[in-house]
């Protein structure tokens, strides 16, 4: 199960679609909003996929998982829109036989999946917006890479 | 050749547009494209070091060749976090 959503995510149904009765462990990772950022104060995250291509690089990912550990499933839910302080934006699961498989996996899906999956993420914060990992440099009040004047 | 451009976040934003169109010249490539893009819109060159490109909805080099009814996303820095 690879997914994008603009509600939040029923984290019950991304663990219930890894059972497996060969699976001895099941692990999940739930990456959610914090209200903080290097000193600002965020007040919520809002998220923007290019939809088919970010579901079709979260399949390669579960196909990168299962050659390298024996898992028996992984499943992995993206959060799009905003996102509110404390709620998930991504919710990843994972099944395996033994439960170093499953932790491993589980790791390097999240890993990857910040590395090349076209998800973007925009920070509101008291007193202005950044999309994160498109500013140079510092981000100041208001979003700006410059100091107010 | 006709590419269907896509933009996304803070490259959206910059343009003011998620969607675009443009004929390239026969043999252009995504550089070709990317280059023609900056002229039309100054304020994508800062992005040039940071942003990558789909064509199709896989990642593309700059001298992949474009083809006629490719769909070319480019692609600024995905979602980090630690």
């Amino acid at each position: 199960m690879f997914e994008i959503h603009r509600e939040p995510i029923d984290v019950a149904k991304v663990v219930a679609a890894v059972a497996h009765p060969a699976a001895g462990a099941v692990t999940t990772f739930l990456g959610t909003t914090r209200d903080n950022n290097e000193g600002r104060q965020v007040t919520l995250l809002e998220y923007e996929a290019y939809p088919e291509m970010a579901i079709a690089e979260m399949r390669r990912i579960g196909d990168t998982a299962r050659q390298r550990w024996p898992i028996q499933e992984i499943a992995i839910a993206h959060r799009v829109g905003i996102v509110p302080i404390g709620e998930a934006s991504v919710v990843i699961a994972v099944s395996s036989a033994h439960r170093a498989a499953a932790f491993e996996a589980c790791r390097f899906a999240i890993d990857r999946l910040k590395e090349v999956v076209p998800i973007w993420k925009k920070e509101h914060f008291d007193g202005g917006e950044v999309w994160i990992g498109s500013q140079v440099g510092d981000v100041f009040p208001g979003g700006e890479t410059e100091p107010r004047k | 050749m006709r590419v269907h451009v896509l933009y996304f976040a803070s490259l959206r934003e910059k343009v003011m547009a998620s969607e675009a169109s443009r004929e390239l010249q026969d043999g252009a490539c995504v550089g070709d494209l990317w280059n023609t893009l900056c002229r039309e819109h100054p304020a994508l060159e800062p992005m040039s070091a940071s942003v990558s490109f789909a064509v199709n909805r896989e990642y593309a080099s700059r001298d992949q060749a474009l083809r006629d009814g490719d769909e070319v996303a480019l692609i600024p820095p995905v979602s980090g976090g630690r």
